[in-house]
């Protein structure tokens, strides 16, 4: 498993390595760079903020510096199922705070983290706009309005079960082949 | 130049109008589904699959229509069919779920049954059907701004042209630019960002300042957790927008402008990366305006989420690829702003606005709203109220109208406790406010704030502390880090604020919550540290009781604070053996007692509720207690 994580992040890197040259060398367009490395690979990696600080000739601790002031941009890989909790102010009115609670219990992470084996991650975000829904989660793509407690462990259990019915397909397809 | 103008646009109005009435005259039924964030957050994907699913199968001919959103967004997906060989006029749905659409293509549009029981009303006047228009939520609005919201479809620049888009264009470009800046100025157009200064004395500076490359940001960087206005306006209606800043780019002699717009809104960037490049193709951007000599380029820098870019200079440190802090003003951005060039920032409401006053005129503009702040404002009212939603009134409405009339009331015949104006820079505002009238003075000087607009109402079941809090843990993130008093000021504000909600409080805590603000306020350099203690100072003020009530009582009156209150199960309620709360309990802190009957185990309840909601309204044996120590103290027994 760490192996297979290791070769992906070379792949990533080396990825990167070949979409910078599409930048010019500007201090400008160092926000646009970060934003593509967090589109493309969903979060940004410690080496390429060497990588960025090299190409556009800056200080590393600059484009660190600016890499965490703003929220778009983590550190860590998301899961693969990755939960956000609304926390605007609707959601905070409607306890969004307990539905959050609730994911990190269950899940034994903190919000900003991923569980080990990267099957989920838990962020808070600000308003995603569905107020008359409070309070919301989005899981992947998918948004859940009026959210509670007992529908957390409802959701979670429901993409183990789809994840588990997935494996024994696959199973059965290897088997017949 | 004048005839060339009207020659290169007329073509283009007539390619409009001649797809609008092919689009009208087709003899099928036309269904608008609204397809903004927040309608596809509510489902409208698969509300639009259903349709186009239903339809084939049945073999009906329709057109579906994509539109934005209209901002009422407790009905969302929002649909409004126009099936006119049913004899009824177009009507409006509201929740449309999947079953829903396909119901509805069945029996609507195949067999011309409406079905009465899921109309929420017509759009126009007719004898079969009420007209929404009759409702308060519809008929006290005045849409200015968000005039096509949710009308047109924003993917189309063509449906904007036909909706007499573009035409305040043509027409400034006869003017001289003093011309468009003397009618803004009369008009009373004041900034739609929150702090109010007057647009055209903006433009009028920029005007005047010194400069090749004068450049114009349209600040897109919403950035209140509850306010969604500019980002509705973006994805529902983006050329508006991008005609007020051509309008301020000829007005101020500008050739380069910035849609600086959150990279959270995905939808927005899109659709208003899509919109610049229709406009370009129909030569009403780039070079030579409509055949003028009028050059403008606009591009789209997505922000990265920090709440202190919405202020203007942290805004241009951030384009230039630095953290965002707020430089020292002056120099203004209109003398010295990006690189170095006269640039206006002006909010998205603000600039769309623009084409609204230079099409009817800066009197028509003044007739709408107060002396003082003429126009309408954009409101997302969300909290305890039964329409949530975005709602434009003309400034000088009362609260009292806005939230009892237009947004229906509070729900659960629960009483009214607060407003919170503003978001994180604005105030709580008590019920003897309800009749002052909304508009940028009378705000201010009640101690709230226009702010972004986001407007959360509080019943009686909410804690005004844990409000402040919330607000404050947000500012406290979101501080710059720059200037010590906001820094360290609102982490020691949100420190005390905790300590008051977990029971903590001590004497003399409320002194230093007001001392402290006062400091912040007078020690920070932007708007964010300048407002981020008007939360905890207009609670203070005008709800000090509740903060006392949780320093010396430790008590929370609204039992919000989850450290002192308590849910206890009544025994002469409880119904023998049902197992309900035990069940939907999130960490087994439900037991039975000897005779069956359930009790909650202190030490584990998190308090999350899930048993008051779950207990039949038959018994509503589970009660919430603040302070803690009023629950009855059951001992679990011993696990066998």
């Amino acid at each position: 498993m760490d192996e297979e994580i290791l070769t992906e992040e070379a792949l990533i890197l080396n990825d990167i390595r070949s979409h910078l040259t599409t930048f010019e060398k500007e201090r400008g367009n160092l926000i646009p760079i970060l934003q593509m490395i967090q589109e493309k690979h969903a979060y940004i990696p410690r080496e390429a903020i060497k990588l960025v600080a090299e190409y556009l000739e800056i200080p590393v601790c600059e484009v660190y510096g600016v890499a965490t002031f703003y929220n778009q941009f983590r550190f860590h890989p998301p899961g693969k199922y990755p939960i956000k909790v609304c926390l605007g102010t609707a959601c905070h009115v409607r306890s969004g705070d307990i539905i959050l609670e609730n994911f990190e219990r269950k899940l034994e992470i903190k919000e900003g983290e991923t569980t080990p084996d990267r099957e989920f991650s838990i962020e808070r975000v600000a308003c995603v706009g569905c107020c008359a829904l409070a309070p919301v989660a989005i899981v992947g793509e998918t948004v859940h309005g009026h959210m509670a407690p007992s529908k957390v462990e409802g959701l979670l259990l429901r993409i183990r079960i789809e994840k588990e019915k997935q494996e024994r397909e696959k199973l059965t397809i290897s088997g017949n082949n | 130049m004048t005839e060339e103008i009207h020659q290169l646009f007329n073509a283009i109005r007539e390619e409009a109008e001649k797809r609008r009435n092919a689009f009208r005259e087709a003899p099928v039924p036309k269904i608008h589904i609204g397809m903004a964030t927040c309608g596809i957050a509510s489902g409208a994907i698969e509300t639009k699959k259903a349709f186009e699913e239903a339809l084939a199968e049945q073999n009906i001919e329709a057109q579906i229509h994509t539109v934005g959103c209209v901002g009422h967004c407790y009905a969302e997906p929002i649909v409004i069919i126009d099936h006119p060989a049913s004899g009824f006029p177009p009507v409006f749905y509201h929740e449309v779920t999947a079953g829903k659409a396909k119901m509805l293509t069945k029996l609507f549009l195949a067999e011309g049954d409406p079905r009465f029981e899921h109309v929420y009303g017509a759009t126009e006047e007719n004898e079969l059907i009420p007209s929404v228009m009759e409702f308060p939520r519809f008929n006290q609005e005045k849409r200015v701004v968000m005039e096509k919201c949710g009308r047109i479809d924003p993917e189309d620049i063509y449906d904007y042209i036909a909706e007499s888009g573009y035409s305040s264009l043509v027409k400034a470009l006869q003017l001289k630019p003093e011309e468009i800046i003397r009618e803004v100025q009369e008009s009373g157009l004041r900034g739609r960002g929150g702090a109010g200064f007057p647009t055209g004395r903006k433009w009028e500076l920029a005007r005047q300042a010194r400069g090749e490359n004068k450049i114009i940001i349209c600040n897109a960087d919403e950035g209140d957790p509850g306010a969604y206005m500019d980002r509705t306006i973006l994805e529902s209606n983006p050329h508006q927008v991008l005609e007020g800043m051509i309008l301020c780019a000829y007005a101020v002699g500008a050739g380069n402008a910035t849609v600086y717009v959150r990279a959270e809104y995905p939808l927005a960037v899109k659709t208003v990366t899509r919109a610049i490049q229709q406009a370009k193709e129909l030569r009403l951007l780039g070079k030579g305006i409509l055949g003028t000599d009028f050059d403008l380029e606009i591009n789209v820098f997505r922000g990265s989420g920090a709440f202190v870019c919405g202020e203007e200079t942290a805004l241009i440190q951030s384009i230039e690829g630095h953290r965002g802090t707020p430089q020292h003003r002056p120099p203004y951005p209109v003398e010295r702003g990006l690189r170095g060039q006269p640039t206006v920032i002006n909010n998205v409401k603000t600039l769309a606005s623009v084409p609204q006053i230079l099409n009817h005129g800066a009197a028509w503009y003044r007739s709408i709203g107060t002396e003082s702040s003429p126009g309408t404002a954009i409101f997302s009212v969300v909290g305890s109220v039964v329409h949530p939603g975005l709602v434009e009134i003309p400034m000088g409405v009362t609260l009292r109208t806005l939230i009892f009339d237009i947004c229906g009331g509070i729900p659960n015949k629960k009483k009214f406790k607060a407003v919170q104006i503003g978001g994180p820079s604005g105030g709580c505002l008590p019920a003897d406010f309800l009749d002052t009238p909304i508009d940028f003075d009378s705000l201010t000087e009640a101690g709230a704030m226009m702010g972004s607009g986001g407007m959360v109402v509080m019943d009686e079941d909410s804690c005004v502390v844990d409000v402040s809090r919330y607000f404050l843990d947000f500012t406290q993130k979101e501080s710059c880090g720059k200037c010590t008093f906001c820094r360290v000021g609102t982490y020691h504000l949100l420190s005390i604020l905790e300590r008051l909600t977990k029971g903590e409080g001590k004497e003399g805590d409320l002194e230093q919550l007001e001392n402290l603000s006062l400091d912040i306020k007078n020690g920070s350099l932007c708007g964010l540290g300048k407002t981020a203690p008007n939360p905890v100072l207009t609670s203070l003020r005008y709800f000090r009781d509740e903060y006392e009530a949780h320093v010396s009582e430790k008590r929370c009156p609204g039992k919000i604070c989850r450290a002192l209150t308590a849910f206890y199960i009544d025994l002469d309620k409880c119904a023998r053996g049902c197992d309900i709360c035990g069940g939907c309990c999130p960490v087994d802190a439900v037991f039975s007692t000897k005779n069956r009957k359930k009790a909650i185990d202190q030490t584990r309840c998190v308090k999350c509720g899930e048993c008051k909601v779950a207990c039949p309204p038959d018994y509503q044996a589970v009660k919430k207690v603040s302070p803690p120590s009023l629950a009855p103290f059951i001992e679990r027994p011993p696990k066998i």
